[in-house]
């Protein structure tokens, strides 16, 4: 019923001629779309549109005990769901391996940038700590759901503000809020993944593109002086040169400058 | 078509369980049920009223096959008599080898058509939960390249014009093949890949466009304002 | 003394704003939200389509298939993900509530997936699904001989009230919350989904039911303006 690859072989001929089915260049992102506080029950919320994929993200947080070996820090937890309702290719079950890899992704980038001051989220050490969930949903998928889950995880993480916590009870007061952020540093962190169409290689695919595409690799970068990669995964059973992946990187340097820009835009003006 | 003179009223859009018209005379048509003497829409989409008949026009909703019909599948499957086509109805449908254009044995079929393939076929009848095709025509067949584009069914019609004047006017304008399954599948040809980009994009406008006025102009309109350096003029 | 002023200012009577859009899903056959006030639900609809394994297919006609999910930071204290009962059991009286509007016999074998959402809960999770996915079906052009639209009746204390919160339904005293979720058919005005929560006495159950039909009245009328005026921007 849902026919998917009706394309695939007109995917990789307009590649050939660096052109793609919806008009973009190989390394062009479609328009992204931010906006916040779309579930007040949650300590903070994004919904990010990347062309027609959505994606929601919601933080809720949680008081807990910290883990041994790390008894002075809070901790993340990241989950997407794909939601049937975002497209026929989900069904009900236990979480795919799609879902449990993306996420990871996400919270790799998240946790080993720098982006979360996990010490800060320490009440007392050893005994209390915030544990901060994240929950990404789809609503609906038309590709790149990696980077488009990454930018609303962040968004949700960046407009997200602490909740009331009663100190004699140890607990936090749900639906209270202060105007506090969470403790996040300047490091925001942004995937772009590099997806492989036959032998050409573009970004931000539509689900139509991504149907085909049979090797990937994600680069989850944060700036500073230079850009800096935090994390990386090569998935899918394709395989890549080191030519490539220097070619990917050249790529990715200018992908990052001009969307961290945009989207560090877009997030401090929800902010405001 | 009789001679009779039809009396169009002006369309209204009507959602489920709403009374399109009371009357004795009406007469239900498609997508309508009659209830005392009130005609009942049974879907969502525009009614029209020609004559005695009250029908719904759907502008949502699965494309339902007819005998006839020229479809555009895809090869889900392969049978030890056939193919199993998926054609985007509510049903999949049969392509038997004893409708391919000529004689085949048995064990060739996955050399002529393999799963993943596109076919331009005809609908040669329906069963209770199947659809039945045939290439037993002109013009039927495997295609190969090109660009394909999905549109909802019930904005074919729109999409070819009458008397195929929508799309003859995209062919010409754009320099394309253009082929026009029924069920919504569309195959776009061109001699590069801006033309073919173009056709598709005047197709997704008249089908954003379809339940407008003088669609026809403002179809003529965007392709004006959208030349490609392809273009002769 | 009894419940007089509404904790929000309401009047008895008085829903929620409603605010309601269409296709918010693209991928799907059809696609809707539905809130009331705070609570916000989003149904999308696939089909009909071939229902496997073939064995759960009804031969005699097309069955519909309705999931009820809520997201983990729709309610205030984090919902671990995954269905549990209770969305399981909403689930299948979503079902009961949406399949005597459709007309799915010739369509046989096949099945409409209806996916129910909850964004945001502030009560009433359940009617603002139904709501949704009604308009979702018609966008998708399901076939179906009419509407359905759902309210959550309220006793509170001893009043009757229009579209409980989620305060309103924590309400202690006198006679405390009772919740009364119901759903009525457009045309034939006959109810499709009935539950109670809470106690109410026999003599005031009709009051009740005729409170949630005014109120769906209204409903019906937007979920019917908002499918029409989906097609009149182009």
């Amino acid at each position: 019923m849902y026919i998917t690859n009706l394309n695939k072989k007109e995917i990789e001929e307009y590649l050939k001629k660096g052109k793609r089915l919806d008009g973009r260049k190989p390394f062009e992102f479609r328009e992204i779309v931010i906006e916040g506080g779309v579930s007040k029950n949650a300590e903070g919320s994004a919904r990010v549109k990347v062309g027609e994929t959505e994606v929601i993200a919601g933080v809720k947080m949680e008081v807990a005990e910290p883990y041994p070996d790390h008894q002075d820090e809070g901790t993340l937890m990241t989950a997407i769901e794909l939601l049937p309702l975002a497209s026929s290719r989900f069904e009900y079950g236990p979480p795919r391996i799609e879902a449990i890899e993306t996420a990871r992704v996400i919270d790799r980038g998240i946790r080993e940038s720098g982006f979360l001051e996990f010490k800060k989220l320490c009440i007392k050490e050893g005994e209390k700590v915030f544990n901060i969930f994240v929950d990404l949903v789809v609503i609906n998928d038309d590709g790149n759901l990696l980077d488009a889950g990454n930018i609303a995880a962040v968004a949700a993480l960046k407009l997200a503000k602490m909740p009331v916590y009663d100190e004699e009870k140890g607990r936090i007061k749900y639906g209270e809020f202060t105007k506090k952020e969470l403790p996040l540093s300047d490091k925001i962190p942004l995937s772009t993944t590099f997806y492989k169409v036959g032998e050409k290689i573009l970004v931000d695919p539509t689900r139509e593109e991504q149907e085909p595409s049979d090797g990937r690799i994600t680069f989850t970068v944060t700036g500073g002086k230079e850009p800096v990669i935090n994390a990386m995964q090569k998935g899918e059973e394709q395989t890549f040169s080191a030519e490539e992946i220097e070619e990917m990187v050249k790529e990715l340097e200018k992908i990052f400058k001009e969307q961290s820009a945009k989207i560090s835009k877009q997030i401090d003006k929800l902010g405001k | 078509m009789t001679e009779e003179k039809e009396e169009i009223v002006k369309r209204k859009v009507v959602v489920p369980g709403e009374v399109i018209i009371k009357g004795e005379d009406y007469l239900p048509g498609d997508w309508t049920t009659k209830e005392g003497d009130s005609i009942i829409a049974n879907k969502f989409g525009l009614a029209e009223e020609s004559g005695r008949l009250v029908k719904v026009i759907p502008l949502s909703g699965g494309y339902i096959p007819r005998r006839g019909n020229i479809v555009i599948g895809q090869v889900k499957d392969i049978t030890f008599n056939g193919w199993i086509v998926d054609i985007d109805a509510h049903y999949q449908a049969f392509l038997s080898l004893n409708e391919f254009p000529r004689f085949i044995s048995k064990n060739d079929l996955a050399e002529h058509y393999t799963i993943g393939d596109l076919l331009i076929a005809q609908v040669l009848g329906i069963k209770r939960t199947a659809v039945d095709l045939t290439l037993k025509s002109r013009g039927l067949g495997k295609i190969e390249k090109g660009l394909i584009i999905r549109v909802n069914s019930n904005k074919v019609p729109r999409v070819i014009g009458k008397g195929g004047s929508m799309v003859n006017l995209i062919k010409t304008e754009t320099n394309c093949e253009i082929s026009i399954g029924q069920n919504g599948i569309i195959w776009i040809k061109g001699e590069n890949v801006e033309d073919e980009l173009k056709a598709k994009k005047v197709i997704l406008f008249v089908t954003e466009k379809s339940a407008s006025e003088g669609l026809t102009e403002k179809v003529e309109k965007f392709l004006k304002e959208n030349k490609t350096s392809g273009d002769k003029n | 003394m009894g419940y007089t002023k509404r904790s929000d200012g309401r009047k008895m009577d008085e829903m929620r704003k409603i605010e309601v859009k269409v296709g918010v899903v693209p991928n799907a056959d059809g696609s809707a939200l539905f809130a009331f006030g705070d609570t916000i639900a989003i149904a999308s609809v696939f089909g009909p389509r071939p229902l496997y394994p073939q064995h759960s297919q009804d031969p005699s006609k097309g069955i519909i298939r309705c999931n009820y999910t809520m997201l983990p930071f729709s309610v205030t204290e984090r919902a671990r993900p995954g269905p549990n009962r209770r969305s399981q059991e909403i689930g299948k009286i979503t079902e009961w509530a949406l399949t005597p509007c459709v007309d799915l016999k010739d369509y046989p074998g096949t099945v409409v997936d209806v996916h129910v959402v909850i964004l945001q809960a502030n009560a009433s999770t359940r009617c603002a699904g139904i709501n949704a996915a009604a308009i979702a079906m018609a966008h998708a052009g399901v076939p179906m001989k009419e509407m359905v639209s759902a309210i959550s009746i309220g006793k509170i204390d001893d009043k009757i009230v229009t579209d409980i919160t989620k305060e309103e339904e924590d309400h202690k005293e006198g006679e405390g919350a009772t919740d009364i979720p119901m759903a009525f058919l457009s045309k034939s005005g006959r109810i499709s989904l009935l539950q109670l929560d809470g106690m109410i006495q026999t003599r005031r159950l009709k009051e009740a039911i005729e409170a949630g039909r005014k109120a769906c009245k209204e409903i019906y009328k937007i979920q019917e303006d908002v499918l029409k005026k989906s097609l009149k921007e182009k």
